[in-house]
């Protein structure tokens, strides 16, 4: 069998194991083995993909399997990953794994949320490995449903109204994704030969300008609400404020990236002259989105709106990386996806467990908390840290590599947006040191706090799993990079291989 | 002509004889034994959708007035298994007392209607299919005023009663001038003669209007959602799913045979009527509390979702429009099948009554789920694929705007959808409808939708044996 199925079918097992516990400690003892294993597999993939480039195997994609699966519209299961989506999958493995100890202590309806959790990441592992667009899409829906019950079930605050908002906004993402995959889907190959959904084969094929400059829009635009692209972002900070720990963990660190994989995946490289051509209009919004963001976290009270708006910005970056279109400030796109996939599930994590001890999320009623939590808070810092790009930690690489690439376009549209979005480093400096100033140090300010236990085994794994991932990053990027550009290469020379039509700037 | 060529009619013929049978067995029950004939009538029923399965002959009877090839045995077998199923899901409620004289009335009206059915999907000309569709219809009045002890039974029946004549006449209306102009009322020899002269565009209109009333599209839908209301919930699933699923296969095989000379002209009224469909029906649905009302209004913007298929006129789309009817039927009738089981045993019928149901009746809600999933479309289960086929029939004749009207729509419905499960999962409730055990037939029922959600989407085969028989616009 494949490896790559196994990522599908490994959480599938999970589930169904699941359905036969009979108490909440085998519930999170079946979905901390099952989601072991899964990350275990991930670093095999990850050797395995190490010593197959390195045994001079040159392939795009690599795994490579094809099965039909309708044979009247050519829909194939075809699954394959290339340096990429390897890195994404062991994103998700780890997030994943995290997550499943962030939420040890879920005891309502423990089997559903544990169900419902490993639903979702199966719908991520799913899209990452995808190559036919018909089946990234069914993934793509199918991770994003479980959303709904898991807000609204086990959430917080104006949970059902967040959830309902949350579902909505993606599905009506998706709604817009769905034309423009059809279309796609329709110009896939050259009059009169076999239509196809798979991504390499439609590469092959170029699609009409005019096709383009109508479904470019649908697949940037479908896929940039989920990565909270503004003008459509508002669903993301309701909804990772009213979701739970591991759900806000797993939706701002893996399934916004869905976006941003998204969009380069299917809209940009499929539709290289349209993207070239529109860009500057996307740029403009993530720019927004970026800045935006940022500013959103300022003036935020409550810690898990800090972090969503943070992640609107972060997520707007890796976006705006994207549109630059060239081979470092994509590379940085991957980079930043992971390295903020890593960081804001780790903040979302602390967030749970603080809140889980304080009951309360609004930063001026705490205080002084590194006195009584000091692992927590130490946790806190690096994370905060690692997410305003201090060299070192993951977040600095990518953010210094998107820049760097940004800056490489010699126009002053490009210059004066790269500028503008390198501005919000100040700003995520203002936001994150006045969390951590007014949270951890300072006076205690409630007598209650003072009899809190700092972190217990379980969340120490999980802080400490995404801890050394977010180190390793930034002590070691060149392996990461490395295996990203080889296979940034070819996708960058086919975006850039067309007959460059200005843009309006 | 010899009796082996009766054969052909195979469905048509041994679904009569099974009319005939119940009734007579009916006659010799006493009247403490009536109930008896539930599992009779199921079983000879069953017995009947399975020989439906079996080869059959194919051909042409009374110089063309009856055909049957693969694709009307294919519908009519699917239409089949749907009626089957509601058989299943309503012998709880058949088995109250206040049905006892009258159950054998259930089986007899509902499977004259089915015949009907089956003559409408076999017609090779209009007469035919104006016997049909009636046959299909006046019983189904019946139906609809069955418990016609209650008032609101009682209107549903005048009401369908009165509007499906209204609809025969428009009909009728269009078939006398079709054959006014064509001198025919053969499908081949009028589908050859057929122009866009401005009698026959209007003939056109007039038939397409009296279909548009029996699938219940939007401006001919009003009918649909007190009818629906007032009868009982059984009832109110055949004529959700079966009538519909029904009548949405004559239309398209009529609209690609018949009219196809003049497509250009009625996909510009397809394309206009499924969008009003669509956004009329979702909006009002939006506001439903009762459950039946709002599963008939959710179906009339599901019939806007079938005008896709129809409109891409290629052979993408009737697949997709069969397939689409297949899966509705199956993920409908898993929603209807937990509001039936419900009703029959707590009477009750309203949004609210269903908070907290998965506290107390975990399956059922779980079933809800996945039907109200499938029906929004949402994957893993077979709404999805039903859907991404429907619009991707649209998309292959370039109606790219109108499959994203479509999806949107589809986006809209889930909103609503998404409230069941709400009320289901999230919300809470002091008083919840307490557990029951419904009996092993209505669980067989359930069973039944609840493998179909799951297996028709992945199993591509049958996506593929729908395709096998399908055409697209004779050109």
């Amino acid at each position: 069998m494949n490896i790559l199925s196994l990522f599908i079918l490994i959480p599938l097992l999970t589930i169904i194991a699941i359905m036969f516990t009979s108490n909440m400690k085998q519930t999170r003892l079946v979905s901390a083995v099952g989601m072991g294993i899964q990350l275990v597999l991930a670093g095999i993939l990850v050797y395995l993909y190490l010593a197959e480039r390195n045994a001079g195997n040159m392939d795009a994609m690599l795994f490579y399997y094809d099965a039909v699966w309708f044979p009247t519209l050519n829909i194939h299961y075809t699954i394959g990953v290339d340096g990429i989506s390897v890195a994404m999958i062991a994103l998700t493995s780890i997030v994943v794994f995290a997550g499943i100890f962030a939420s040890w202590m879920v005891d309502f309806l423990y089997r559903e949320f544990f169900i419902s959790l490993i639903l979702l990441a199966s719908g991520v592992f799913g899209f990452f490995i995808s190559l036919d667009i018909f089946t990234m899409f069914l993934f793509y829906e199918l991770a994003v449903i479980p959303m709904y019950l898991l807000i609204g079930l086990w959430g917080s605050g104006p949970k059902e109204y967040s959830a309902m908002k949350l579902t909505l906004m993606l599905m009506a993402g998706s709604a817009l994704l769905f034309v423009a995959i059809l279309g796609i889907y329709f110009y896939s190959a050259p009059e009169g030969s076999q239509l196809t959904f798979n991504l390499l084969e439609i590469a092959k094929n170029h699609i009409p300008i005019e096709m383009q400059r109508f479904l470019f829009p649908f697949a940037f635009i479908g896929f940039g609400v989920l990565g909270a692209l503004f003008p459509f972002h508002t669903w993301s900070p309701d909804g990772h404020a009213s979701a739970p720990t591991a759900v806000s963990m797993l939706h701002a660190g893996v399934l916004m990236k869905l976006g941003g994989y998204g969009v380069f995946r299917v809209a940009i490289y499929l539709m290289p002259e349209a993207a070239h051509e529109q860009a500057w209009i996307f740029l403009i919004l993530t720019g927004i989105s970026v800045v935006y963001g940022a500013f959103g976290a300022v003036v935020q009270k409550d810690l898990k709106y800090i972090n969503a708006y943070s992640s609107v910005s972060h997520c707007g970056l890796v976006l705006f990386a994207i549109l630059m279109m060239n081979q470092t400030a994509m590379n940085g796109a991957v980079i930043q996806m992971i390295s903020h996939g890593l960081m804001t599930a780790l903040f979302f994590a602390l967030i749970g467990m603080i809140y889980g001890r304080t009951h309360t999320r609004l930063i001026n009623e705490m205080g002084g908390l590194m006195k009584v939590m000091p692992f927590l808070g130490v946790v806190y810092v690096i994370a905060g840290l690692a997410s305003l790009g201090l060299p070192g930690l993951s977040g600095f690489v990518a953010e210094m590599t998107i820049f760097v690439g940004s800056f490489q376009h010699t126009d002053t549209f490009h210059r004066v947006l790269t500028i503008v979005a390198a501005s919000s480093i100040v700003i995520t400096a203002v936001y994150i040191l006045r969390v951590v100033g007014t949270l951890l140090f300072g006076p205690i300010k409630n007598d209650h706090f003072l009899h809190l236990k700092d972190a217990l085994w379980f969340e120490r794994l999980s802080t400490l799993t995404l801890l050394i991932a977010i180190a390793a990053i930034g002590m070691a990027p060149l392996w990461l990079s490395n295996m990203i550009n080889f296979s940034l290469g070819p996708i960058v020379e086919k975006i850039n291989g067309v007959a460059t039509v200005a843009g309006l700037f | 002509m010899s009796i082996y060529d009766f054969m052909t009619m195979r469905h048509e013929l041994i679904l009569t004889c099974l009319v005939l049978l119940v009734l007579i067995i009916d006659l010799n029950l006493k009247q403490s034994q009536k109930h008896r004939i539930i599992p009779i009538a199921i079983g000879l029923f069953f017995i009947h959708t399975v020989v439906g399965f079996l080869p059959a002959q194919t051909g042409v009877l009374f110089g063309g007035m009856y055909h049957t090839d693969g694709l009307t045995i294919l519908m009519k077998n699917i239409l089949n298994v749907g009626v089957l199923i509601i058989l299943f899901q309503s012998t709880t409620w058949l088995k109250k007392e206040e049905n006892g004289e009258k159950i054998s009335e259930f089986f007899i009206l509902l499977l004259s209607t089915l015949v009907g059915m089956n003559f409408m999907i076999s017609s090779g000309d209009f007469l035919m299919l104006y016997l049909g569709l009636e046959l299909a219809t006046i019983p189904m009045a019946a139906l609809a005023a069955y418990t016609h002890h209650q008032t609101r039974s009682a209107e549903a029946g005048i009401k369908l009663i009165l509007s499906s004549a209204l609809s025969s006449g428009i009909l009728l209306f269009g078939l006398s001038l079709i054959y006014g102009s064509t001198g025919s009322i053969y499908f081949d020899t009028v589908g050859a003669l057929y122009s866009n002269a401005p009698m026959q565009v209007l003939a056109f209109i007039f038939f397409f209007t009296g279909m548009a009333f029996k699938i219940s599209l939007v401006p001919f839908h009003l009918w649909t959602a007190d009818v629906y209301e007032g009868s009982p919930v059984n009832v109110t699933s055949y004529f959700s799913v079966i009538s519909k699923g029904a009548s949405a296969f004559i239309l398209i095989m009529v609209m690609y045979t018949v009219f196809h000379s003049i497509a250009y002209l009625w996909k510009d009224i397809v394309y206009l009527i499924a969008v009003m469909t669509m956004t009329i029906g979702n909006l009002f649905a939006l506001r439903q509390k009762n459950m039946k009302r709002f599963l008939a209004f959710s179906s009339i913007a599901q019939a806007g979702f079938i005008m896709l298929g129809i409109i891409g006129g290629n052979k993408i789309g009737m697949t997709a429009t069969v397939y689409f009817v297949l899966v509705y039927i199956f993920s409908n009738l898993g929603a209807f099948g937990v509001i039936s089981a419900i009703s029959a045993k707590t009477g009750k019928e309203s949004m609210d009554d269903y908070d907290g149901l998965y506290a107390t009746n975990p399956k059922l809600s779980l079933l809800m789920m996945l039907s109200v999933f499938s029906l929004a479309g949402i994957p893993p289960v077979a709404g999805f694929f039903g859907k991404f086929f429907l619009f991707t029939s649209a998309a292959s004749g370039g109606y790219y705007w109108l499959v994203f009207i479509a999806v949107l729509n589809a986006t809209i419905s889930l909103y609503y959808y998404l409230l069941v499960v709400k009320a289901m999962f999230i919300n809470k409730n002091d008083a919840p409808i307490a557990f029951f055990n419904s009996d092993t037939m209505t669980k067989i029922g359930l069973f039944a939708c609840a493998l179909g959600i799951f297996v028709i989407g992945f199993w591509s085969q049958v996506y593929e044996f729908i395709d096998a028989v399908t055409f697209a616009i004779v050109n």
